[in-house]
């Protein structure tokens, strides 16, 4: 049975960890290969990356970073971040990502989705998609949250799969950092509408929310950031949580 | 030295970063003087079956693979590189190198395809030295959709259920194929690794 996969997220910039990491030695605590060694040691499924500022100076940085991360870790880990061109995706796949998240990039120019997929396969191009409510519905926002495109996630979720999205990483920024909860509502309507995996992120705050978002919620993984950076529970303690809530994972 | 076939295709690092962690010497090639004098084969591989099998063609290498194999060299095919073992692929109806008897079938549609994600292998051939040291459903990491349907049923050395069971590890004399990415799975894929080293080769 395929297991419900548990992945962190490293929020990075300049090449730093940015989120404050209380598990590790203060002079580590910003080393992302270290800390992706770490989660790796500790059992999670995958990795995340974000390159949250993404600047043409940050790019050598980030992709340094990823051809370390690759030559020590022994799962698989996605890429993200001012992903604007299929030269883009090609250099952090190179350098060793198994997978590259594409989000502003992809709604400037829809055909970027295509264009990757079909170059790279549809398994390696993930869908980067923050969402916010507005009115009665969930918007597309761009821009680090910043920019509200006026599309409905419903609808981009399902053209960019149509397009050669494999995977969508679906964050609500509605839950994000409330650590309320996962936006179940959200993630049931995009997993309703789409054939693809579901990483559900933005929310986590105790092992409960991880059950609700794979039962109600019906993503295929979660993600979670401080949660796990600040060691406010382990890898280990949500997917024993889990199993011995008979959801399937990786133990 | 172990050669890590070089076709054209994608994250052939990821197996090299793999067996380097294991301190086990290896070169990534296409030249066939190389490939001839190794001491085992490796054909890793993301991406569709037409591509690939064109990029071997197109290399010469598709025959070079063969004869290498039937002379009875190692070889471990990994996902794409697995199924192209096989005499044919439903992924584009495209011919393999049919080193395999069997075929390449998309998998049930009533899933999420492709399957991505952490899976068990329920071990059919405990006798096989490859499972060394991995115990009975132990997890590997899958990005597939597609999977190998192996004719003689003593090659499947592994399975898995994503919908349907389906042979997700084949061995048969000195041919290796796991549907799943050791390179990517953890502890269990690089003792998979380890095994078809020490075992294999």
């Amino acid at each position: 049975m395929l297991t419900k996969r548990i992945i962190p997220c490293l929020d990075m910039t300049e090449g730093k960890v940015v989120k404050g990491i209380q598990f590790v030695n203060f002079r580590d605590a910003g080393d992302p290969v270290l800390l992706a060694k770490k989660y790796d040691e500790q059992g999670a499924d995958e990795l995340v990356f974000l390159d949250i500022t993404a600047t043409v100076d940050n790019r050598n940085i980030l992709l340094d970073v990823v051809k370390r991360t690759a030559r020590e870790v022994t799962i698989p880990f996605t890429v993200g971040g001012g992903i604007r061109t299929k030269e883009d995706m090609q250099r952090v796949l190179r350098a060793g990502a198994d997978k590259v998240g594409v989000n502003t990039g992809g709604i400037n120019r829809p055909e970027l989705i295509s264009e990757c997929a079909q170059s790279f396969g549809t398994q390696c191009v993930v869908l980067s998609l923050d969402a916010k409510r507005v009115g009665n519905q969930w918007n597309v926002m761009i821009n680090g949250g910043r920019t509200d495109t006026g599309i409905s996630a419903i609808e981009w979720a399902k053209q960019a799969v149509k397009r050669g999205a494999g995977e969508i990483l679906l964050t609500s920024i509605d839950t994000d950092g409330m650590k309320q909860g996962f936006n179940v509502e959200l993630t049931k309507a995009v997993a309703k509408v789409v054939n693809v995996p579901i990483i559900a992120s933005g929310g986590a705050g105790k092992l409960e929310d991880f059950k609700d978002i794979f039962t109600e919620g019906k993503a295929d993984a979660a993600l979670a950031a401080s949660l796990f950076h600040f060691g406010e529970c382990s890898i280990k303690e949500v997917k024993t949580y889990l199993r011995d809530n008979n959801i399937s994972v990786r133990l | 030295m172990i050669a890590i076939i070089d076709y054209g295709i994608n994250n052939l690092d990821s197996v090299k970063n793999a067996l380097d962690k294991l301190t086990i010497p290896t070169v990534v090639t296409r030249d066939p003087k190389i490939l001839k004098q190794s001491r085992a084969l490796v054909l890793p591989g993301v991406g569709a079956a037409v591509t690939g099998m064109q990029n071997l063609r197109e290399s010469e290498l598709d025959q070079l693979i063969i004869n290498e194999v039937n002379d009875g060299k190692p070889i471990l095919g990994i996902c794409l590189g697995m199924q192209l073992l096989m005499n044919w692929s439903n992924e584009g109806d495209v011919d393999c190198l049919g080193v395999i008897n069997g075929t390449v079938e998309k998998l049930a549609n009533n899933m999420k395809v492709p399957q991505i994600g952490w899976n068990q292998v329920q071990i059919m051939n405990a006798q096989s030295p490859l499972f060394t040291d991995i115990p009975n459903e132990s997890n590997f990491y899958f990005v597939h959709s597609y999977y190998c349907k192996p004719t003689d049923e003593i090659t499947i050395a592994g399975t898995t259920t994503y919908g349907q069971s389906f042979c997700s590890v084949m061995a048969k004399k000195n041919i290796v194929g796991v549907q799943f990415h050791p390179e990517k799975s953890g502890k269990a894929g690089f003792q998979l690794l380890r095994n078809f080293i020490n075992y294999f080769t």
